[in-house]
This record gives structure tokens, sequence and C-alpha cells, in this order.
């Protein structure tokens, strides 16, 4: 289960996940997660970052000596940030601003050398591929999520500045969700983002406990449930 | 003459929590009943949702983490909290202000790092902090003291005004607010006015700003009363105050003009309040005794350092939170040598 692409998808998105489970590249979670947009944006540079090294380490995984392997990952990763920065900055130009050290910062993120050394070194190219994809996504989940709510509780809107990513033709997506709202500066703040994040695991274990309960009460009667169901 | 006399062992008498936390509240009713006198109804108001809050959240987080309910509740803790937050607030701070920060206090800094006893940082003091950076301009609408004001809201009015944020017609938020004592000296310093010029403003008394300073004194009476029952200890509220009246007439000596009197310092904001009543936390301040002069000393001069130099006109909270943060440092140095082994660092 754990090999096939569903159980590789899985891990990356839930049971693995870098932002909730593995708490890789803690610090563009935090500092930029304060809208959505911003988390959005970063989180899928992030995942294309993931699935380029993924699939290139992979690769060149038979080639590259074990002694040599991290610093050729890490000029690797380099030089695909380094593309996805300048066509950032030509196509995405504000955002890129906004984003700012956090863009070429994506090279220091641990869950990207993390998934080139425990995964695409040791795998073929189309599990690569889905493993960096699945971890990039799930990244980006937690950053969107996170976002939303700070976004939410901190000025009341959600995907404020839409236009940034999607053009002008986005300029009225923003959602005020609440009116004449105050703003709860916090949120927007980096204690936001940490009792935020905090809150999230909280809500991810719940969850996952909730799981194992619900299997473990299915699993008991199997043998007397009707076969022809 | 007859004396009683018991056989060993000799015992004090033991302290329950529910008995330290009520001497504290009554510690604080002569400062609290002097506050309502200056500021009129809606510290009255403010305290009673305060506590409102403080006791169905604290109920709430004791059903949700399978406590007993009744057992914690009736040990006053959370009301000692929402009590000490509430007097911190302005009088006339709307309801959910205060809701915030009371369920801030107990949910996220008491209740998630364990409950009572368990938090490494002043509850209050930690949900006074959210409310200062989140909401600045409420936090920083305060009424002007009694005798100061050119009006004064009676009860039904201060209850519309806590609940709707609306004040009676023909009376704007300007008629009955007033900057702060530490507000206005920072501000009127910032002018580049020397104290003189600053002090024959009607809103100074005789070392702070009127009403302000008596409040500190019934304060102190309360404090000292903790002192004489032995609830608190004197090393904390001494050091603080004793290192916040040095710093301060090391530099008002140099310069009398750009420095207000060291009296100022001690008998403006929450400095007294603050080092009877929020740096004795039992929970989150140091225990050893050359660790808590330690504690409270750096409290009196990050306190002096924030008002002086930082950007609040306040800092007591700010300074409570940084040194509730270096407590476990400061208890592992300053561990007592106990008989017969040698002390640390031998």
């Amino acid at each position: 289960m754990k090999n096939s692409y569903t159980g590789i998808a899985l891990e990356g998105l839930w049971h693995n996940n870098p932002g909730l489970v593995q708490l890789l590249g803690l610090c563009p979670l935090l500092a930029v997660s304060a809208t959505v947009i911003n988390g959005l944006g970063l989180g899928l540079a992030t995942t294309l970052t993931l699935v380029v090294s993924n699939i290139t380490v992979s690769l060149i995984r038979n080639w590259v000596r074990p002694e040599v392997r991290i610093p050729v990952f890490v000029l690797v990763i380099a030089s695909i940030v380094t593309g996805i920065e300048l066509a950032m900055n030509a196509y995405f130009h504000e955002l890129y601003n906004i984003l700012g050290i956090f863009i070429p910062l994506i090279v220091t993120n641990c869950a990207i050398i993390g998934r080139a050394e425990a995964f695409a070194s040791k795998n073929t190219v189309d599990r690569a591929f889905i493993d960096g994809l699945a971890m990039g996504l799930g990244f980006t989940l937690v950053l969107v999520l996170l976002g939303a709510t700070r976004e939410l509780l901190g000025s009341g809107t959600l995907l404020s500045q839409a236009h940034l990513m999607f053009g002008e033709a986005a300029r009225n997506m923003t959602l005020t969700v609440i009116d004449d709202y105050r703003g709860f500066l916090l949120a927007i703040l980096p204690p936001g983002a940490f009792i935020g994040l905090g809150m999230l695991l909280a809500i991810k274990n719940i969850i996952d406990k909730q799981l194992t309960k619900r299997a473990a009460t299915i699993n008991i009667p199997t043998d007397t449930l009707p076969t022809s169901a | 003459m007859h004396f009683n006399t018991l056989t060993s062992p000799h015992l004090a008498p033991t302290s329950s929590v529910a008995g330290v936390m009520r001497q504290v509240i009554y510690a604080l009713v002569p400062g609290t009943v002097a506050m309502i006198w200056y500021f009129g109804w809606g510290v009255l108001i403010n305290l009673v949702i305060g506590v409102t809050v403080a006791l169905v959240t604290e109920a709430i987080m004791l059903y949700l983490r399978k406590r007993p309910i009744a057992l914690f509740l009736s040990d006053f803790s959370a009301v000692v909290t929402a009590w000490l937050l509430v007097l911190a607030l302005p009088p006339l701070a709307p309801w959910w202000l205060i809701t915030i920060g009371v369920a801030f206090s107990l949910v996220i800094a008491k209740h998630l790092y364990g409950g009572l006893g368990y938090n490494p940082f002043n509850p209050a003091m930690a949900g006074y902090v959210v409310l200062l950076i989140s909401f600045p301009v409420e936090m920083t609408t305060w009424l002007a003291p009694r005798m100061l004001a050119e009006t004064q809201l009676g009860f039904l009015e201060t209850l519309t005004a806590v609940f709707t944020g609306q004040l009676p017609a023909g009376i704007s938020w300007d008629a009955i607010t007033a900057a702060t004592p530490l507000d206005s000296m920072r501000t009127q310093l910032g002018l580049n006015q020397t104290i003189d010029e600053i002090r024959t403003s009607p809103l100074w008394g005789d070392f702070g700003g009127k009403g302000w300073e008596w409040i500190g004194n019934w304060f102190l009476l309360g404090g000292l009363w903790l002192l004489y029952k032995r609830v608190i200890n004197w090393r904390i509220p001494v050091s603080m105050l004793t290192a916040l009246f040095i710093i301060a007439s090391v530099l008002y000596l140099s310069d009398p003009d750009t420095h207000p009197l060291p009296a100022f310092h001690i008998f403006s904001g929450g400095a007294i309040l603050g080092a009877f009543f929020i740096a004795t936390d039992p929970v989150s301040a140091s225990t050893t005794p050359f660790g808590r002069i330690i504690y409270g000393a750096s409290i009196g001069l990050l306190v002096f350092i924030i008002r002086t130099w930082g950007g609040y006109p306040d800092g007591v909270a700010f300074a409570v939170l940084l040194m509730n943060m270096a407590v476990p440092a400061i208890d592992h140095f300053t561990k007592p040598r106990s008989f017969g082994h040698k002390s640390y660092g031998d």
C-alpha cells in the first residue's frame, strides 16, 4: 500500500505531511502565511521546485557517488530555484516583491533536500514525481489553510490581493467575510502564525485519533458482516 | 499561668490554593474600590464581565480536559487572573475586548500549557499583551480621573457604552477621555518640553498623575497586607521597586529636565500593582531566594527601559513576560546549597 501511487500521494498529503507531521520548512511556513494568496504563491513555487528536483535527483541517482550526494542535490535544487525565481520576477512581479527573500530561501527548505535524500535518490522517476507533487501539495495545503485562518481572523477577508496571482480579472475575488471588522492584529503578526500552526497540528491529531478509533471499531465485527454487501 | 504546649512535629498551617487566592482577592479590594471611585462604574462592570467570562471559560476548559470542574472552579485562580487583567484595561473597554482577553489568558496561556501550576507565563499579562498589540485604539482610550473629567457617566450610561460603544447624546469621547500620566509624560518629552513645563499642567498631582497616584497607594496597602500575611515574599516587590527607583534616581540626578522624579515612576502606571500582585505570581515567578531578587530587579530595570526608550508608555506586562522566560535559567543557577552539599559550580 505504501509503495503504490495512492500510498505515496497519501503519505505526502496527510500521513507524512511536511508542514504538519515532519514539521519541515517552518520558516517560510510561518513567515508568509499571513494571507491566502501569499501562502498559495509560495506553496506552488515550492511544489514546482519539489517536483523538478525530485525528478532530476531520481534521474541522476545512479551516477552520483554517495560521498558527494548532498552538495550535488543542493546544486540541483539551487539551480531550479534560481530558474523559478527569475520566472516569478518576470510573470508575477508584485507577488515576487511581497514574498521577497522567501523565494530564494526555498533552496534551504529542509522539506526539499529531505525528499531528495530520503525518497528521490532511492526510487524510480515516476514515483519520485508523485512523491514531489504530493509533498508539495501537502505543504501548499497547510500554507493555504494557515493563511486563510490568519487572514480571516486578522482582517476579516479571504483571497485579498488575488490579482497578484490570477491577473487583473481576479481583482474582485476578494471575499469580505465579516463586514466592518476591526481586525485581530495578533493573527497577522508572528505569534498568530505559531498559535495557528499549533492549532492545526492539534486538529490533525484529533482527526487521526478519530480515524484510528473508527478503524478499530469497524475491524472487530468484520467476520459478522454479510458477505453479499 | 498555663501555657498550652503541643508536641512536635510543629507544622505550619497548610495554605490551600483557594485560601491564597482568596487573600489575593481581599488585598485587591482597596485598590479596586479606589479605581471605581476615580474612574466610575466602568471598572465594576468590566470586573463583572471579566469574572463571568473567566468562570465560564475555565469550566469549559476543565470539561474538555476531563478535570473535576467544581474543585478547580472553587480555587478562585481564574477569578484572580480575570481580576488582574481587568484592572489593567481601560474603564470603558468594550465587552468583547474583555472577553477576548480573559479567554486568551485562560485557554492559551493557562490550560494549553497544562493548567494551574504549569503555565510558564503569567496568564493575565499574556492576555493583556495580546489585547495591547491587537487593539491599540481600544486599549489606549483611558478615562480621565473624576477630578479632571468634565462629565461623569452614570451607571446605565456606562453599561450602554460598554455593550454598544455608544455614548449618551451630547457627550463625545474627547470630553471624558484623557491621556494617562505616563502617556502624556512621554508625548510631552517627545515635544522637547522640560519636566517643569510638563508639570504645570493640571493633570499632575504630588508625584504622579492626579488620581493615579492614590490608586497606587491603595494597591500598596493591599500588597503590604499580603506581605504581612506571608502570602507573597518580600524579595520580588522590594527588589523590583528598588531597581526602578535607583535607575530613575540616577537618570533624574544626571538630568532633571528630561527625566521625571523617581517617585513618578513608582506611582504611575502598573508599577505597584505589578510589583505586589503580578510579578509575585507563585507559578510563573522565580522560586529561589536569590533568584527572586534577580527576577524582581530585572523587571524593575526592564520597566524603566521600556517606559523611557521603548515603544509603549508602560512596560510592566512586557517586563514580566520577558522575565518569565528567564525564570527556568535563573532558578537553575541560583539553586540554594543544601546542607552537606557543595554549592553550584564548585
